[in-house]
């Protein structure tokens, strides 16, 4: 079955809590995936992206909105009739099956004759690098291996589109980006769209063309990782993506995008992503201070902490005026030590104060 | 040493109240009255009034346990979900459990009785004017002992299924499974062990009826069970030996029956039925 989009055209789930009130889980979900395209839903634990891959699935009805594959509107029909591969968080093998018979499994159910069954088997084991297990049940298999299993499963059937939830979060950190080179190349190979959920910023940026960022069931920003990484749209989706400085200050210049914001001797010259008045906030990534003189946003403070990492440490640094600030310094930086830090303008992010 | 203690007072619970009595009567049951050893078994299998109850028995039982099961596990498999009015069909299927036999013969009586509910019902309305007889019979013990079976193999099925990981359903779903494929490739086979166990289970307990049979049956024909040879011998004839013999017979019967399923549950599936590493 081939295709040249999927389009979500406003898709919402609501569900009932125990109380009876209305939750809205997803949102007016409305983005066009074109073939080969590998997308990323991302967000933390309940921002609703496991709800958005359920309902394209077909696992959860829509309360509103439809699904389109082409002219095909698929959001009627049930997930047996979609065909879209999906691979689940806890892999969901069929324990009482051998690797053989698991993977084997949707193209029995598609009346695939028994032939050509067993030769897209071998070959979907030899993607994932699987030959010499087929007879072993899941029980007798690794993390890594099932979840291997979990991909050749969604995979053989040819789908249009394959869905991922979380698909990573079960394995240990090596593993993990293993797997992970794994999935871009086998994504590669088949040159199908990918939908693939995920609440680690590292694992969307690395694999994803596009990353849809997802806060409380609403879509915050659809873009490029690139994109994502250095201009969020907003706070929310610059906290999710390692803005970890987050600072309430207030307006003292505004032309344009270029901003002068500051309080209490701090004075920083930043980029303001959308219109601020008075009161703004200032996002800044760890990473993006440095310890080389500059002649603007210089910053004294005194080093309160540090946890070694390596290459480098992560410090935390107290301003004179008594800011915590989160800066990512050489490895020589020392407790107690005075240093004076500076960040270019283009990093410092100023988004309007929340209306509190 | 520390364990050990920790299994004394379950070892002497069974020693004292399974063990004893089950080999006292074993004994027992070799010293018949008069004649040698084997005498009692001789005279149960040679007496076609003794040996008939085990037809009559195993004829009751084993379409009650098909009954129990084969009911009950559609509707536990609907139930599988949790939602709202899960817990009221539940406990609604549930209530019969706490009945007990006596009270389910009382009712029966009143309602299927040759003058019950039912009858006049169904006469009233002209749908059916013969007699209706449903109770003093084969069919009244059959239905009495449906009735209080199956609230029991009802809940082991729906315990077992609900055990099953239902994202397998769901996975299953992606694959293109329709809902009976679902049943048939993934729930059945995790299941098939679980289902060999109520079957076991319900069938032990259909196979030692005894109250249903004399108050909704016909004890002096077609419901006479074996319990009740076993009860005449002890407490008509007075012949302990006898009745014990008849005991021993009974659950050798019950014990075959749950040898051959078992045996048959070897060749399934017995894993884990969760779908991941969890």
């Amino acid at each position: 079955m081939s295709f040249n989009e999927l389009q979500l055209k406003g898709v919402s789930r609501h569900f009932a809590n125990p109380a009876g009130a209305r939750v809205l889980a997803l949102s007016e979900l409305t983005v066009t995936v074109p073939r080969g395209e590998f997308v990323a839903l991302l967000g933390p634990s309940g921002c609703g992206k496991t709800t958005a891959l359920n309902c394209i699935a077909g696992l959860l009805p829509l309360s509103s909105g439809s699904i389109w594959l082409d002219e095909l509107r698929i959001d009627v029909l049930p997930s047996e009739k979609r065909g879209f591969g999906m691979v689940f968080q806890n892999y969901a093998l069929f324990p009482h099956m051998t690797v053989r018979r698991n993977v084997g499994f949707g193209l029995r159910m598609r009346g695939v004759a028994t032939a050509q069954a067993e030769r897209r088997v071998t070959r979907a084991l030899e993607l994932v690098q699987l030959t010499g297990h087929e007879d072993k049940l899941p029980g007798q298999l690794s993390g890594g291996q099932q979840q291997r299993v979990a991909l050749a499963r969604a995979i053989v059937i040819e789908p249009p589109l394959v869905l991922m939830d979380e698909p990573l979060s079960n394995l240990d950190a090596k593993l993990r980006l293993e797997m992970r080179a794994e999935i871009r190349r086998i994504h590669r190979e088949l040159g199908r769209a990918t939908i693939y959920v995920t609440h680690d910023q590292d694992e969307a940026l690395s694999l994803a063309d596009r990353i849809i960022v997802m806060q409380d069931g609403v879509v915050q920003q659809i873009a490029v990782p690139a994109e994502i990484y250095a201009q969020p749209a907003n706070l929310d989706v610059a906290r999710f993506m390692g803005y970890r400085n987050v600072l309430e200050l207030d307006v003292m210049q505004a032309s344009g995008s270029a901003v002068v914001v500051g309080r209490d001797g701090l004075r920083l010259e930043g980029v303001a992503k959308q219109p601020v008045r008075r009161r703004a906030v200032a996002a800044i990534r760890p990473e993006d201070f440095m310890v080389e003189e500059s002649t603007v946003n210089l910053i004294d403070g005194r080093i309160e902490a540090v946890e070694y990492c390596g290459r480098d440490s992560l410090v935390d640094v107290r301003t004179a005026s008594g800011v915590l600030l989160h800066a990512r310094m050489p490895a020589s930086a020392a407790l107690g030590e005075a240093v004076r830090i500076s960040v270019p303008p283009e990093r410092v992010l100023v988004y309007p104060a929340a209306a509190a | 040493m520390g364990t050990f203690i920790l299994i004394v007072p379950a070892v002497i619970f069974m020693l004292l109240f399974f063990i004893y009595p089950f080999l006292y009567g074993l004994v027992l049951s070799f010293q018949p009255a008069q004649g040698d050893w084997l005498a009692n078994y001789a005279k149960f299998f040679a007496d076609s009034h003794l040996w008939r109850t085990l037809n009559t028995t195993f004829n009751l039982a084993l379409p009650v346990t098909i009954i129990n099961v084969a009911l009950a596990l559609p509707i536990a498999f609907r139930m599988r979900h949790k939602s709202r009015y899960q817990r009221w069909v539940t406990t609604i299927l549930v209530v019969p459990i706490t009945l007990g036999t006596v009270l389910i013969a009382e009712g029966m009586l009143a309602y299927l009785g040759p003058k019950g509910w039912l009858s006049q019902a169904l006469q009233f309305v002209h749908l059916y004017d013969g007699p209706i007889r449903l109770t003093h019979n084969y069919w009244g013990v059959l239905l009495s002992l449906v009735i209080s079976g199956f609230p029991f193999a009802f809940l082991l099925i729906l315990s077992y299924i609900t055990g099953i990981d239902p994202v397998l359903e769901r996975a299953a779903a992606t694959l293109g499974a329709s809902p009976w494929n679902r049943f048939r490739h993934i729930y059945l086979p995790l299941l098939a062990p679980g289902l060999a166990i109520t079957f076991c289970l319900a069938f032990v307990q259909a196979f030692s009826v005894f109250p249903s049979a004399v108050l909704v049956g016909a004890p002096a024909g077609s419901t006479r069970v074996i319990s009740l040879a076993a009860y005449e011998a002890a407490f008509e004839q007075y012949d302990y030996p006898m009745a014990s013999a008849v005991a021993m017979i009974m659950g050798f019967a019950q014990l075959a029956v749950v040898v051959a399923v078992l045996a048959l549950r070897r060749g399934f599936y017995r894993g884990p039925v969760a779908g991941g590493k969890g």
